[in-house]
């Protein structure tokens, strides 16, 4: 009983998460804060789906390769997501750095705000 | 429950789709695609599991084998092409 609602809470979880990082990957601006809603989601909801579905299952051979699986993806997920962000830095995709405008911005902001304070 | 994850990686598979077709440059549509083989192998897990398929597991692993290597091998492709060609692709 305990055991079965487990994994319906890791089943859940975990389509909720790969639902959300789809949403990321098709929502997000540009590519490397895709990259990032695709690979952190992927690799937490992957090892929830699985172990919910080795909770169902009972502790047979199957959920020993269950497991293997698990572990493939948790080592090939991060790897994946390195090498490409690398092959893309490589490539000439360039983050777009919105710092310097937003610190021109914040500058801007506050000479206007001390402009008008001493008024 | 098992259902309502099944349905959940469908929409996944969807959406994932669509990013892979209109993604703007080439490192999007090989992100989409490993993505994609991601879920496929969640979904034959998930599906396998709820549909009581024969050996079910086995492709699984393997198709979470060959994803991670194809998806490496695209990459290191890419990663010594030259940006010039993209619009040939």
């Amino acid at each position: 009983m305990i055991i079965s609602f487990l994994s319906d809470i890791c089943l859940f979880l975990g389509s909720f998460f790969t639902f959300t990082g789809a949403l990321g990957l098709l929502r997000f601006p540009s590519f490397f804060t895709r990259l990032h809603a695709a690979s952190v989601t992927e690799s937490l909801a992957a090892p929830l789906l699985i172990t919910g579905v080795i909770l169902d299952t009972g502790f047979t051979l199957d959920s020993a390769k269950l497991v293997l699986i698990i572990l493939i993806m948790v080592i090939a997920n991060p790897t994946i997501t390195h090498a490409l962000c690398r092959a893309a830095a490589h490539g000439g995709v360039n983050p777009e750095m919105e710092t310097k405008s937003s610190e021109k911005n914040q500058s801007q902001t506050d000479t206007e705000l001390s402009a008008k304070e001493p008024k | 429950m098992i259902a309502a994850a099944v349905v959940a990686l469908l929409i996944t598979l969807a959406l994932t789709l669509i990013r892979a077709f209109l993604g703007p440059s080439i490192y999007d549509q090989i992100l989409a695609v490993n993505s994609f083989g991601t879920k496929t192998v969640l979904l034959i897990v998930v599906g396998g599991h709820a549909l009581d398929w024969f050996s079910y597991v086995d492709i699984a692993l393997m198709y979470a084998l060959i994803n991670f290597v194809g998806t490496l091998a695209v990459m290191r492709f890419f990663e010594q092409y030259k940006p010039e060609g993209e619009q040939s692709s």
